[in-house]
């Protein structure tokens, strides 16, 4: 056995706009196999009209031990969505 | 199933209170519903129980293509051909998808081929049955993606994210199967000839007692199967599956006239249920460890198919590091 290809995450943007989003993994020599097997392996029943292929190797993820410095001050900013503020109903719409 | 006696390691299920903080926390988590990440802590159990479990069921996914694809060239026409080679290329893609989900524990590709190729990592004893006619390319569909389907739904709901992910997707495409095989039995049952209907009947003859062993032994006592349902890796016992597969393919049978093989089969009012007649385990226990009708030419072909594409898996990685180091030395000249 010699070396194994290399591992590729795949991204595909669906046909109804949105993002490219996150479909899971291949192997691939390089990239541009990596799109044909992602067309393959990802793509079979239509699902979408553009891939992205990264290498695995080159995404950097945040560490769950960071979880909490990372996304907990957030819980504490309720004023930031919009429920927390109270508008009269008289002022129609808003 | 496609991964039958999958061991945990464990010797008795632990308490929370015996546990160690940090197992506890994982614990908890778990029972609350959320899901474990490739990053974040587990047990060491956990981990190999799910690397043999993943790759048992990827295991079983790609040998799963070679009894099918025996019939490939063989279709009776265009469309049940074009049908099958559809199907047959969606397990491909199902061993690809189980296959990253287990490299995400720390296991590489490599590795697991190897363990399949040198007998060391099993796969669904299901195949390793023969193909013999046209109808067992319908009975598979019907009766090996039935209860691959009732395996892999609650699988969705597996603590391991990458694998409940896996199953999502596996699951969308897996009910194609089944209607493609029961679709092509309704054709010969149906609207055959007497011959053709005969042939089906013997195709399940054949087929109906290796169907119910997927499931694999009831559980009774096993702390293994108790373990992985402590871990929310398995959610049914062995046995809820195996019935609600009975239940459910009963009526199909009826439907193309065909007669399940099995004297004791009979519907239990009391239960709402059929009783059904004792499985064979010792024939289990013999197809699992290696001795069943095909398990060394399934094993060959699997090897064969690895070894002659070597050739080709090394040339595209040579051209595509040659051509790495050409585009570093252009921007080396270029600098
Ligand atoms: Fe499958
Ligand atoms: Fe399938």
């Amino acid at each position: 056995m010699m070396s194994e290809w290399p591992l590729w995450e795949i991204f595909i943007r669906g046909q109804h706009g949105g993002s490219h989003r996150h479909v899971g993994s291949l192997h691939a020599p390089d990239a541009e196999k990596a799109i044909l097997n992602a067309r393959d392996v990802y793509t079979r029943r239509n699902e979408g009209v553009s891939i992205w292929a990264v290498r695995a190797g080159d995404i950097t993820a945040s560490a769950p031990g960071d979880k909490g410095p990372l996304f907990e001050p957030s819980n504490s900013k309720v004023y930031r969505h919009p429920t927390f503020f109270d508008i009269p109903d008289d002022v129609g719409a808003m | 199933m496609y991964a039958q006696q999958i061991k945990t390691g464990a010797r008795r299920l632990k308490s929370l209170a015996e546990m160690e903080p940090q197992e506890r926390a994982f614990q908890e988590h778990v029972d609350a519903g959320s899901k474990i990440e490739p990053k974040d802590w587990m047990p060491d159990g956990y981990r190999k129980t799910l690397i043999r479990q993943i790759s048992q069921h990827a295991h079983s996914e790609i040998v799963g293509q070679l009894p099918e694809a025996n019939w490939i060239s063989r279709a009776p026409t265009l469309e049940r051909k074009a049908i099958l080679l559809a199907k047959v290329q969606d397990e491909a893609g199902h061993g690809l998808y189980l296959y990253c989900a287990a490299e995400t524990l720390g296991i590489s590709r490599d590795q697991m081929l190897e363990q399949l190729h040198n007998g060391q990592a099993k796969y669904s004893s299901i195949f390793n049955y023969p193909t013999l006619t046209w109808a067992d390319v319908g009975m598979i569909g019907w009766l090996v993606d039935g209860a691959a389907i009732m395996n892999q739904v609650p699988l969705q709901r597996c603590s391991y994210g990458p694998y409940s992910r896996a199953m999502v997707r596996v699951c969308k495409e897996e009910s194609f199967h089944q209607r493609q095989g029961y679709d092509s039995l309704i054709k010969l049952c149906r609207h055959g000839t007497a011959a053709q209907k005969e042939m089906a009947q013997d195709a399940l003859n054949r087929w109906w007692w290796p169907a119910l062993m997927m499931f694999g032994p009831p559980d009774g006592e096993s702390v293994h199967s108790a373990q992985s349902m402590a871990w929310k890796i398995k959610q049914n016992t062995n046995d809820e599956l195996r019935q609600k597969f009975v239940d459910q393919t009963v009526p199909q049978a009826d439907y193309l006239g065909l007669e399940v093989p099995d004297p004791d089969l009979r519907w239990n009012d009391a239960r709402g249920s059929y009783d059904f007649g004792e499985i064979d385990w010792e024939e289990f226990h013999r197809v699992l460890g290696g001795d069943g009708p095909c398990n060394r030419q399934r094993l060959e072909d699997r090897v064969r198919a690895w070894e002659d594409g070597a050739w080709f898996r090394d040339g595209l990685m040579a051209h595509a590091n040659k051509k790495a180091d050409q585009k570093s030395l252009g921007r080396a000249d270029a600098a």
